[in-house]
């Protein structure tokens, strides 16, 4: 059995959390010798081979072929300007649409070259190289042999759905997050579309959570038995002993991730307010980057708690580790999590967390305290019991610890395998 | 004899450097020597000494009848002393000429006259003995309030402080259809005079010299002699008050503002009655008009000359407020590094960098700020003022 996976990022090169999450799968994989050919973008050359890479950017696609034109003129559709990018702040957004203006011109171009060199981000051409990547996946599916198509959130889909109408094999989609989760109620509506087409044109569907496959059951009419939900496993079980030395008095809570609406930052700021308001001993920081970044820290302002309130800004690699090693309490207090990878990061740490029932990690992390992501009492009550009461604090550590053991993409690309060999017999 | 009075502000921050959370409690030294090093260099280059230079020459020329005033924060004067004596030495001469009046002013170009008495009679106390220390035992006469801040309290203070006159912006609102052409008095203590900046006049040579789409472009000296002589013959006295890095700074060389202030005192002799005084000399020689009423501070800042390019925001009152609840703290340490922090940190161009008035003023504020928003200098100050808190709290 020989499966053809679509992704859109891969290690080292990424800048969000599917990436992490489709190397976790691939090794599995490799760890049952499971045959792989798996698509990106762009590669850079320093992946790790776990499988049999392909860059998009290097296929030559024959435009002779006349079932490409079908698939072509099916995602023209596509290349209207759309505004992808969530969150621009204004000048940002001028300059974005000033570019895109510019760029435009030059796009008929590059639809009549042979191959498309991809830039494999979320730029500003994103929906584009999205709609170029299905058409290099119909290319692909002609010149690789495989008996199934497996395909990772919506960048990913329109390939998907080109390669299954090439080759006619089952397909897959991976929904590790959706529109929903990252836009709130205000979806962009191309998408959303995306999003329902891949759904519709999967055999099956493997949501990354029970939270997430309510949503695809909810908002895109799926029926319910055609989603599986496979949690996601980290990496590492190991737990990292740091030899960080925190050069403060006080106790440290944390918050790190992108500063959006999906994250709740808000009621991390309003929580840490009210535990400094009954204790002075804590300093909270919040790392970590995006469009609410200076609403949080006008907020802290309004607060008076700004010598007590800390912004790192984005960080990178060690930092992220030693932010982890320095904490005494890691706090998730998101609005929409489909997984969530980084409270299992804090655990592997000996960090005590506390995270938003609205995560789909709330699922299989059983030894944390869970709140509703805008209970800011509860939030602030759970922080100051975590700082001031060592035994509930110790047995989270250790029992956490525990728990991490059995979360391995081993595991999780066993059960894939398993959903692999159903679809392709049905 | 009607004058024209030009006063110069010449000062320089500490800045900051990038101060991480991680730093808090480990690092405790918080300047950025190599950008502080680097500016001061550019600014000595392109104005500092080819300005002072170009003021002695004009002093020499005219023999003693062109003058000026200068107030030097004791920020930039100690940068001067490490980074640039060049230019320290060229200001000793100028001074030397007796042609060159220095105010006084608070060492750390700090905000401290609104929040505190004690904290501001310190500062003009310190930088009182650096002038002194620096020049020859000079001890200067006037005052003049950080960014020209004054209200009747202030002045009140001043005076009490033993000053007899203070500068301070002609700001409309407190002049009404008064004239900042004549010498007033503070309405709570009229032994101080002040001096009220021509903001008009003034900001057509800071501003406005070099911009290609002001009506009146190009300035010169006999455009600028003709706006002269439009000034009604009883009033006597013209301030000129800006900016030094006006010359050659704001204004570059190009634009033609050496050669503009090169000409101006031969164009003022030859056609005008106009002749150049330094403020005591005005104080010294004009009878002051009455009193002028400012309940609430005023600045030489932004449209609305207040106080909101520094304080007014939240990100603004809560870094100033946690700043100066340490006072007390402060005043009991005999750290000297205690102290040096605590007067660089209250300068105020560190607030300055937190104004979020984008709209209006945000140019002239982006172009003079290190950092990349407000939001940046607000979490880069409080990171470090953190850890000046936690080191006040280690003492003893």
């Amino acid at each position: 059995m020989k499966v053809l996976m679509f992704g859109w990022e891969f290690p080292p090169h990424i800048s969000g959390g599917l990436g992490t999450a489709c190397y976790g799968l691939v090794k599995g994989m490799a760890h049952h010798n499971q045959e792989l050919i798996f698509v990106v973008p762009k590669l850079w050359g320093d992946e790790d081979p776990l499988a049999e890479f392909v860059n998009a950017s290097d296929v030559e696609i024959d435009y002779r072929e006349r079932r490409f034109r079908q698939i072509w003129k099916n995602l023209t559709y596509l290349e209207v300007s759309s505004f992808l990018i969530p969150y621009l702040d204004p000048e940002e957004y001028r300059k974005y649409t000033q570019r895109l203006k510019e760029d435009n011109e030059g796009l008929d171009e590059s639809v009549l070259s042979n191959k498309f060199s991809f830039s494999g981000k979320y730029g500003k051409d994103l929906i584009m190289e999205v709609s170029r990547y299905a058409l290099v996946a119909g290319q692909i599916a002609k010149n690789k042999d495989h008996d199934l198509i497996h395909a990772h959130d919506w960048l990913s889909f329109p390939a998907g759905i080109a390669a299954k109408s090439i080759s006619g094999k089952p397909l897959i989609a991976h929904v590790h997050a959706t529109e929903f989760d990252r836009s709130g109620q205000t979806v962009n509506q191309q998408v959303f579309d995306i999003e329902k087409a891949g759904m519709e044109a999967a055999d099956k569907i493997i949501a990354v959570s029970q939270l997430t496959k309510n949503t695809i059951v909810q908002k895109y009419g799926i029926p319910e038995s055609k989603v599986v939900v496979v949690h996601n496993a980290v990496l590492d079980t190991s737990i990292i002993k740091s030899k960080e030395e925190k050069k403060v008095p006080e106790k440290i809570v944390t918050f790190l991730g992108r500063i959006t609406f999906q994250k709740g930052p808000e009621y991390f700021v309003e929580a840490a307010s009210k535990v400094l308001g009954k204790d002075e001993n804590v300093r909270f920081v919040m790392a970590g980057s995006g469009d609410l970044l200076n609403r949080m820290v006008q907020r802290v302002a309004e607060l008076r708690i700004g010598t007590k309130f800390h912004f790192t800004g984005f960080l990178k690699g060690d930092d992220v580790d030693k932010m982890f090693a320095l904490s005494d309490v890691y706090v998730m207090p998101s609005v929409s999590e489909p997984f969530g990878i980084s409270p299992l990061e804090a655990v592997r740490h000996n960090t005590p967390v506390i995270i938003s029932k609205q995560s789909g990690v709330a699922e299989v992390l059983q030894n944390a305290v869970k709140i509703d992501f805008w209970d800011i009492d509860a939030m602030a009550d759970a922080i100051f019991a975590l700082l001031h009461y060592e035994g509930i604090s110790r047995m989270f550590k250790e029992m956490g610890r525990e728990e991490l053991k059995r979360l391995k993409w081993e595991h999780v690309a066993e059960r894939v395998i398993k959903i692999y060999k159903e679809t392709i017999k049905k | 004899m009607r004058t024209i009075c030009f006063y110069f502000q010449v000062h320089q921050p500490f800045r900051l450097k990038p101060y991480r959370f991680f730093e808090i409690g480990d690092d405790h030294y918080y300047w950025d020597d190599f950008s502080n090093k680097s500016i001061i260099r550019k600014v000595a280059e392109k104005c500092y000494l080819p300005m002072n230079n170009l003021l002695l020459e004009l002093i020499e020329k005219h023999q003693g009848r062109f003058k000026v005033s200068f107030s030097l924060s004791g920020t930039l004067l100690e940068q001067l002393e490490v980074y640039a004596p060049d230019v320290l030495e060229s200001f000793q001469r100028l001074v030397a000429t007796g042609k060159v009046e220095l105010l006084n002013e608070t060492y750390a170009h700090s905000l401290c006259s609104l929040k505190s008495k004690s904290e501001f009679e310190s500062m003009v106390n310190k930088h009182q003995q650096k002038i002194k220390d620096l020049f020859n035992g000079y001890t200067p006469k006037v005052f003049r309030n950080t960014e020209l801040i004054y209200s009747d309290g202030i002045g009140k203070m001043v005076h009490e402080m033993g000053f007899d006159a203070i500068l301070t912006e002609g700001a409309k609102h407190i002049l009404g259809w008064k004239s900042p052409n004549y010498l007033y008095e503070n309405a709570l203590e009229p032994k101080l005079k002040v001096l009220l900046k021509n903001f008009r006049l003034s900001d057509d040579i800071a501003f406005r010299f070099g911009e290609k789409k002001w009506s009146d472009y190009p300035l010169t000296t006999d455009k600028f002699v003709k706006w002269i002589n439009q000034i009604p013959h009883e009033e006597e006295v013209l301030n000129l008050f800006m900016d030094y890095e006006t010359f050659g700074e704001h204004q570059w060389a190009e634009t033609g503002i050496f050669e503009f202030m090169r000409h101006l005192p031969e164009a003022v002799f030859s056609k005008t009655n106009f002749g150049f005084n330094t403020p005591s000399e005005v104080v010294a020689h004009a009878s002051p008009v009455g009193n002028i009423n400012v309940p609430t501070p005023i600045s030489w800042a932004d449209e609305e000359r207040d106080l909101t390019a520094w304080l007014g925001n939240d990100l603004q009152d809560e870094a100033f407020d946690r700043l100066y609840e340490l006072e007390n703290k402060v005043k009991k340490s005999k750290d000297p590094e205690i102290q040096r922090d605590w007067n660089y940190l209250q300068t105020s161009d560190h607030f300055y960098y937190m104004c979020t008035k984008f709209f209006s003023d945000g140019d002239i504020h982006a172009y003079f700020s290190p950092y990349e928003s407000p939001y940046d200098a607000f979490i880069n100050y409080m990171n470090v003022l953190s850890d000046f808190i936690l080191r006040l709290k280690n003492e003893k």
